[in-house]
């Protein structure tokens, strides 16, 4: 029998190690697993490499991750959020290294990632700072720059619904990096509102099917309340 | 008085509103639209419920309607600003990989960005002014490089009366030679081959009054 579900958080996060790529999903705090990302907090794994479109708000969640000093680098679109205090401070006093990444280029690379394609063409961001050091090539009287897959060693993800065999749902915009990251990461984890027995999820509404989970863990926390 | 001030009290300079509301006027029916964070957003609320213009959200929505009522807020859905919105009825939800897919793919009919300068070659420069703060590009690369028509919605001159349109862009480049059409304060100019071209300005104001506020050279439209 296929169970992958764990019952605490503490188990879903075994074998975390240093120096990881860790994808997290959200955007600004709307599908952000913030109970895995205190529980890797606990767990303690240093030097981490995070992707996340955003930089954590206040003092919760991928904040708090920065915040502890866990956190090597940052991979992100939009380093900017409400309150941003925390990865402002680490920026200034130099003690984060920061990659900066066109929001769909960083969503690309991991869908990329997930489907076994190295590198791909794109014209996002041709002729800026941000495609300095990057192969330039002209098809059909374009030019395009060289992005490579980006391939996470673990996803922590936000589900809204999940069952044993791992199959996902999402709601509203909650959806968002969430399925792309599931499919980029050799261990995809996700925190889920709630578990429903094995066939209970219509199948024409799982995004993300079980293939691409490796853990889950039930937290109903109910509602976020920042954004 | 420095030039932009004795050009702007020859005229009256249109409100961020009603700039919005402008150039809402020009998205007919059945568009699909992205409007960038802040005052593009505004444009959503000029283009009545019964013109079919189709909003998409950069995080995953397509069908993109206005803030909910304070006692109807679902707390998972917010726009790429991170407020809270509501979908509309045929609206969707996608994930990130799909909601870029269909940005990069060029399947949007328009963009509306704002930006810090345009250049007459079409340049925009909209995401970093200077190194004070961490530089934050969000999807405006993706939007301004993969949408087949993108619209500018800005100030015709900064605060101290620099014009915002120029012959090159000094601040960092979002995307090269994309903008066809700016909506200033003070006048719809379209960005040509032949440089900005100006279709039509507030009541009172002159091509030569508006040159003067103007840093790259203006053509009047034929």
């Amino acid at each position: 029998m296929i169970n992958k579900i764990v019952q605490s958080v503490a188990e879903a996060m075994a074998g975390i190690r240093d120096g990881s790529v860790v994808l997290i999903g959200g955007f600004g705090s709307i599908g952000q697993p913030n109970a895995l990302i205190d529980g890797l907090i606990e767990q303690g794994a240093k030097d981490l490499t995070v992707v996340s479109n955003n930089s954590g708000v206040g003092h919760l969640g991928l904040a708090k991750l920065l915040e502890t000093g866990h956190v090597r680098k940052i991979v992100c679109s939009f380093p900017r959020t409400a309150d941003p205090v925390v990865f402002e401070k680490l920026w200034r006093e130099d003690r984060i290294e920061l990659e900066v990444v066109p929001q769909g280029t960083m969503a690309e690379r991991m869908r990329a990632a997930g489907a076994g394609i190295p590198a791909f063409y794109t014209p996002t961001a041709v002729g800026t700072k941000l495609a300095e050091g990057k192969e330039e090539r002209e098809i059909r009287g374009r030019k395009y720059i060289l992005e490579e897959a980006l391939h996470g060693d673990v996803a922590l993800v936000e589900a809204w619904q999940a069952d044993r065999w791992g199959n996902l749902t999402y709601i509203s915009s909650a959806r968002n990096f969430n399925p792309v990251m599931a499919t980029a990461a050799t261990l995809t984890i996700a925190q889920t509102q709630h578990i429903v027995d094995l066939g209970a999820l219509d199948p024409e509404k799982i995004a993300t099917p079980g293939i691409f989970v490796n853990r889950v863990v039930h937290v109903p926390y109910g509602e976020p309340t920042v954004t | 008085m420095n030039a932009a001030e004795q050009v702007l009290a020859g005229c009256k300079p249109m409100t961020r509103r009603e700039i919005a509301a402008r150039l809402a006027g020009d998205i007919p029916e059945g568009w699909y639209v992205n409007l960038g964070i802040g005052a593009p957003l505004q444009v959503a609320d000029y283009v009545p419920e019964q013109r079919e213009v189709v909003f998409q959200s950069e995080n995953g929505i397509l069908g993109m309607g206005p803030a909910p009522e304070p006692d109807k807020i679902n707390r998972w859905l917010i726009n790429a600003g991170k407020q809270y919105i509501t979908l509309r009825t045929g609206g969707s939800y996608m994930h990130h990989a799909d909601s870029f897919g269909l940005i990069r793919g060029g399947h949007l009919d328009l963009c509306v960005l704002g930006a810090f300068q345009v250049a007459e070659n079409g340049d925009i420069a909209n995401w970093a002014t200077s190194n004070d703060t961490a530089p934050a590009v969000g999807g405006a690369m993706d939007l301004a490089a993969g949408t087949p028509r993108l619209w500018v919605l800005m100030e015709h001159t900064t605060k101290t009366g620099e014009s915002r349109l120029v012959r090159r862009c000094g601040y960092p480049l979002t995307a090269i030679g994309v903008v066809k059409r700016i909506y200033t304060n003070l006048a719809v100019i379209d960005v040509t081959d032949d440089g900005f071209v100006v279709r039509e300005m507030v009541p009172g104001l002159t091509l030569d009054a508006l040159q003067r506020v103007t840093d790259a050279p203006l053509k009047k439209a034929a």
